[in-house]
Parts: structure tokens; C-alpha cells; sequence
């Protein structure tokens, strides 16, 4: 098993792992930002569960990533870019064919505009 | 029958043409297979019909001298791919009945070679797991059982894709690699898997878990047959934006090519606390086979390699639920009808999703949440880079890397596990190679003393695939592996 060390060396500008452990409003509030419908009972077992990973995660701390550049992409090239034509489109009843409701080639969602 | 399923697939292939065998008689075989090992339930939709129509036009295809490379050979597609008119579902509830009306730029690849669709692989829920026992199907059961006959786990994410390779219902399977999820299921069903350099397959029309690291590939029987099926599914593709234009090597070639004048690694930070000692033992008698091959063995360091787990679980989680922002019970899947649009969203996505991925989209949210972003993802994101160059550095010395492919064989189905950090652990060994977006293939070396198979990894240089199967196939070579599983269709011949 790996061991969850406690921060050390951390040197960059923002705020220290170990100073963030989530609590059960943290947990609302993530499960809100997600939209997951999460039931009060399950807040707080959640809350250690993700307090759990986040405690691991944090022996990310040990290591001092001053002047590294973030690394989004393994392809070290620029995204391709293609003629700006049109190669898709008039394909409604494919795109609704699996739409758990639709009429007149629109999706239908509960109203949102009284 | 059970002579049909003995045959690899590069056997197949000359059997085939030979036409001492049709590409019908070869997919029946399958398909009895797949019906006769149920009980594994590593498919979870047999598309018999489509099969069959496949195998009879591969077989007008070898009368007429124009087969292709994969004519009249049954494949078994993990569930994550959209197969046109088959349902697809990433073995998730939110997907449950979700039928494409396009088909993926791999799956079209294979099916172009003439491959024959037999159906569709369980695997974790949306590829989140290391034991397929978080599939809204429930567990694929590994082939494999030690001398107590309790079921084990075929490792995961692809478990269906292992385990039905293993049991003989398919002769070849597609799997899916994010942080190990071709090569540890691989190696817990005594089969070989690589996960190809990113950007060598195609993403399209796969369901995306994490984009940055996601990465499609073959699961076979033996190292010739992956490489056979890997050069069929590889291919540019402009509707994949990080797709490669790099040629690809003659990897069929390579499986012959012997190691002699390599250099190759052996990493001495791929040891970890709890690992089995057969793993290490293998490891140290794959390094001697090697050298006794003319390959040079030279220790090296990758220094950064214990921040790759917990790197990876912030990056994948947060591409992950960003890439799952998609399932709201609007355009497609399950939906839970309430009063106002976000409690339709909120309700739709707490019965759609299982308990890991609402968990990792949880992570991930919070990780890229205002306040957050900067300590974890960006720092995880460093580290990425710090990995990268470990990586980049030891290959400027040496051809391959040699390492165990799992800490430890395949484990009970249902282990209880309070911590889910324990399970994310499964990974250990091969989620450096996709933070650093590198090839691996995980071959089948020995049985540990309980008769359960335990594989060896090579990772190699970027689109440098041909390497590894020079590396696998003498591993193989040397292995001599002709373990069979328990639980496999046509009895032990």
C-alpha cells in the first residue's frame, strides 16, 4: 500500500492539500456543481470517501513542480486545422433517433420559461 | 468444433484461405462459444445474425481472392465503441438502449479487413475500473480459477474483452486503455494486450472517459495475432483531431525480429510495498530471457513513477466529468422525468450513474472547481510533465522498458474494499505510460503457485510499437505459455 505522506516542500502559490478536506456542505455543493441528485444520508459517507483520495492525492505535495510547465497534451503539436465547408449536417432524424423525447425535430425538455 | 476454436488467429487466416475451414463454420463456432461460457458473462449483447451475414460475405470475399487482413475472423467488440444499429452502452444505466447510428472509426477498420462482429464486451461503467465490477451488467468472470474455484475477477476496465479471449467465445477482442485498462485485464487472463502510442488509433465513436489518455488497442491469444489485428485498427483519422499521421511500422514483421543489440530498461522504481514475489520473481527471469536473447539489460530510473497514480486521479477524473457533462437525459440515454430542467438533470444522473463514476465525477469536479484548479489539477498536470521527461530521458539510453504488467494475479470477484484507493493500486505499474501517452503490451510470462497467469510489460518510445512486439514475441518465445483457463469453451484441446 502506499503510504499518504504529509505535505512537504510545497512551494507553489496556492493553498496546501492537507488544508483541504471536504465536509458534507462541500459535498452538497460539489454534487450540485455536477448535477448528481446526491441524498442527505449520503453526504457524509461521501465525504470520506473523496476525503480519502484527496488525502492520497495530496503526497502530490512532495514534489517540487517550480518553473514545470503543465503537460494538457502528450502530442506536442497544434490542433490540425481543416477548410471551413461544410462536411455534416441534415441528419435530424438520426440525431433525435435516440432522444428520450422530441417533437418537430426538437429535443423537449421540462419548461424552463414560465 | 473445438478444433475451429484451438486455432489462432493467424491460423485462421491460412485455414481460411486454404478454405479448408469457412469464415461461416469459424464464427458458429464462436457464437456455440459465447452461448456455452454464459456463465462468464463477458458479453453483453451476441449480435448472432449480424455475424453470420458478416462471415458469408468474408466468405464471397475469399472466393474471390479479395480477402482482407482480418477476412472471416470473430471479433468481440468491448462495449465502449459505437457499433452502428447495436446497442452501446459503456455498461452504464444512463446508456441502457442507446443505439448508434454510426459506427466507430475502429470498429469500421476492422470490419473493412474483413474482421466479423460477434457482439459486445462487458467492461467497467464508462471504462472506470480495474476488476469489471463496476459494470452496470454486472462482473465479467476471469476464465481462470485457482485450486479453491472461487470466481475471480478478469481485471478491468476491458474484463469482457479478456475474458472472453481467454475462454475461446472470441478469437480477438477491441479494449480500451486509460490508465491500464487493456493491459491489466490482459495479464489476469493469461492474454496479450497493448495499449498503442496515443494518437495511433482513433478516438472517434468511442465513449470518452478521460480524452488526454484514452487510447484503443487488441486484446488476443498470442503476441502474432495482436500484432495482426493492431495493424488493422490503426489508422489516421481526421475526425479525431489527436490522431497520428506517423506511418505505422510493420509490426507483423516484428513479432520474429528478436531482441539482439537492444538495450533495454529495467525501471528499479517498479517495486512497490504488498507486491506478490512471484511477480518479482517473473520480472528477474524476464530480464534473464532477454539477455539470453542478446538483448542488453541496463537499470534505469524513473524517478517521478510514484506520483503517476495519484496524478492520474486527478486528471482522468477531471476530463471525466467534463466528457460525462454530456449525459443529462436530453439528447440521448435514460431520463428521470421531473418538474424543472435541473432537477430532470439532477435526477437523471444519480440513477444513471453507478457509485464509482458519480464518485470520480465528483473528484473531478472538484478539482476543477474555482480555488482548486490550481493545487490539484494544474499541479497534477506538472507532474504529468515531470513524468513525460523521466520517460523521454531513459529513452535517449534505451530501446524498451521491462516491468511487471500487475502487482499481484487476478482476485476474487466481491473482495471487500473499504478504501477505493486499494483498487485504483491495480494500476500501478501502467499508468505511467499513458500520463506520458507511450505504447505498452502486456504478454503472458507464468502461472504464480496457485496456476493463475501473471504477465510482463514492455513499454516503449512513441509510435515505436515495433519494438514492443520484438520484445513480446521473445518473451513469448521464451515463456513457452500454453496454460489454459478452466472455465474455456471447446474443454481443454
Amino acid at each position: 500500500m502506499l503510504n499518504v505522506k504529509s505535505p512537504v516542500n510545497f512551494s507553489t502559490n496556492s493553498k496546501k492539500h492537507s488544508d483541504m478536506s471536504v465536509d458534507k456542505t462541500t459535498v452538497a455543493k460539489i454534487a450540485r456543481l455536477a448535477r448528481i441528485d446526491v441524498p442527505e444520508e449520503r453526504l457524509e459517507p461521501l465525504a470520506a470517501e473523496l476525503n480519502g483520495i484527496l488525502n492520497w492525492i495530496a503526497e502530490l505535495d512532495e514534489v517540487n513542480t517550480d518553473n514545470v510547465t503543465p503537460l494538457a497534451s502528450v502530442t506536442g503539436h497544434a490542433l490540425p486545422m481543416r477548410d471551413d465547408v461544410v462536411n455534416d449536417g441534415n441528419c435530424v432524424d438520426d440525431v433525435l433517433a435516440n432522444a428520450p423525447d422530441s417533437t418537430s425535430g426538437f429535443f423537449v425538455v421540462p419548461k424552463v420559461v414560465e | 468444433m473445438s478444433d475451429l476454436l484451438s486455432l489462432t488467429a493467424v491460423e485462421a487466416r491460412a485455414a481460411l484461405d486454404k478454405k479448408s475451414i469457412s469464415a461461416v463454420e469459424l464464427t458458429t463456432a464462436y457464437l456455440g462459444a459465447a452461448k456455452a461460457t454464459a456463465g462468464l458473462n463477458n458479453y453483453v449483447a451476441l449480435t448472432s445474425e449480424k455475424a453470420l451475414e458478416m462471415a458469408g460475405q468474408s466468405d464471397q470475399r475469399i472466393a474471390v481472392g479479395k480477402a482482407g487482413l482480418l477476412e472471416g475472423l470473430p471479433i468481440g467488440v468491448k462495449d465502449l465503441f459505437c457499433t452502428k444499429g447495436v446497442t452501446s452502452t459503456a455498461c452504464s444505466n444512463i446508456l441502457k438502449g442507446f443505439v448508434p447510428h454510426y459506427e466507430s472509426t475502429v470498429t469500421s477498420n476492422l470490419w473493412a479487413a474483413g474482421g466479423v462482429m460477434l457482439g459486445k464486451l462487458n467492461c467497467d461503467e464508462f471504462a472506470m475500473g480495474s476488476a469489471n465490477e463496476t459494470s452496470a451488467f454486472g462482473a465479467a468472470i476471469n476464465p481462470w480459477q485457482g485450486p479453491d474455484k472461487v470466481d475471480l475477477v478478469p481485471g478491468g476496465s476491458s474484463g469482457g474483452s479478456a475474458s472472453a479471449v481467454a475462454a475461446r467465445s472470441a478469437l480477438m477482442a477491441t479494449g480500451t486503455d486509460t490508465g491500464g485498462s487493456i493491459r491489466q485485464p490482459a495479464a489476469f487472463c493469461g492474454t496479450v494486450g497493448l495499449k498503442p502510442t496515443y494518437g495511433r488509433c482513433s478516438r472517434w465513436g468511442i465513449v470518452a472517459f478521460a480524452s488526454s489518455l484514452d487510447q484503443a488497442g487488441p486484446i488476443t491469444r498470442n503476441v502474432a495475432d495482436n500484432a495482426l489485428m493492431m495493424t488493422a485498427m490503426a489508422s489516421h483519422d481526421v475526425k479525431d483531431s489527436t490522431s497520428t499521421e506517423t506511418p505505422l511500422q510493420d509490426l507483423i514483421k516484428a513479432v520474429d525480429g528478436g531482441v539482439k543489440g537492444m538495450k533495454i530498461g529495467v525501471p528499479r522504481e517498479y517495486v512497490m510495498d504488498g507486491m506478490d514475489s512471484e511477480v518479482v520473481a517473473l520480472w528477474e527471469q524476464g530480464q534473464a530471457w532477454l539477455k539470453d536473447a542478446g538483448a542488453e539489460m541496463v537499470e534505469v530510473s524513473l524517478p517521478h513513477t510514484k506520483y503517476a497514480l495519484p496524478a492520474y486521479y486527478i486528471i482522468a477524473p477531471a476530463e471525466a466529468s467534463s466528457n460525462l457533462a454530456r449525459y443529462d437525459g436530453v439528447r440521448y440515454g435514460a431520463r428521470i422525468e421531473a418538474d424543472t430542467l435541473d432537477a430532470m438533470y439532477e435526477a437523471t444522473r444519480a440513477a444513471g450513474f453507478g457509485d464509482e463514476v458519480q464518485r470520480r465525477i465528483m473528484i473531478g469536479t472538484y478539482v476543477l472547481s474555482a480555488g482548486y484548479y490550481d493545487a490539484y489539477y494544474l499541479k497534477a498536470q506538472r507532474v504529468r510533465r515531470l513524468i513525460k521527461n523521466d520517460f523521454d530521458t531513459v529513452f535517449e539510453k534505451v530501446d524498451a522498458l521491462l516491468t511487471p504488467a500487475t502487482p499481484t494475479a487476478a482476485f476474487a470477484v466481491g473482495r471487500k474494499i473499504d478504501d477505493p484507493v486499494t483498487n485504483f493500486l491495480n494500476d500501478i505499474f501502467t499508468v505511467p505510460a499513458n500520463l506520458a501517452g507511450l505504447p505498452g503490451i502486456a504478454v503472458p510470462a507464468g502461472l504464480t503457485t496457485q496456476g493463475l497467469p501473471l504477465g510482463l510489460q514492455v513499454l516503449g518510445k512513441a509510435f515505436d510499437e515495433a519494438s514492443l512486439y520484438r520484445v513480446a514475441g521473445v518473451l513469448e518465445q521464451a515463456a513457452g505459455f500454453n496454460h489454459l483457463p478452466a472455465r474455456m469453451a471447446g474443454g481443454t484441446s
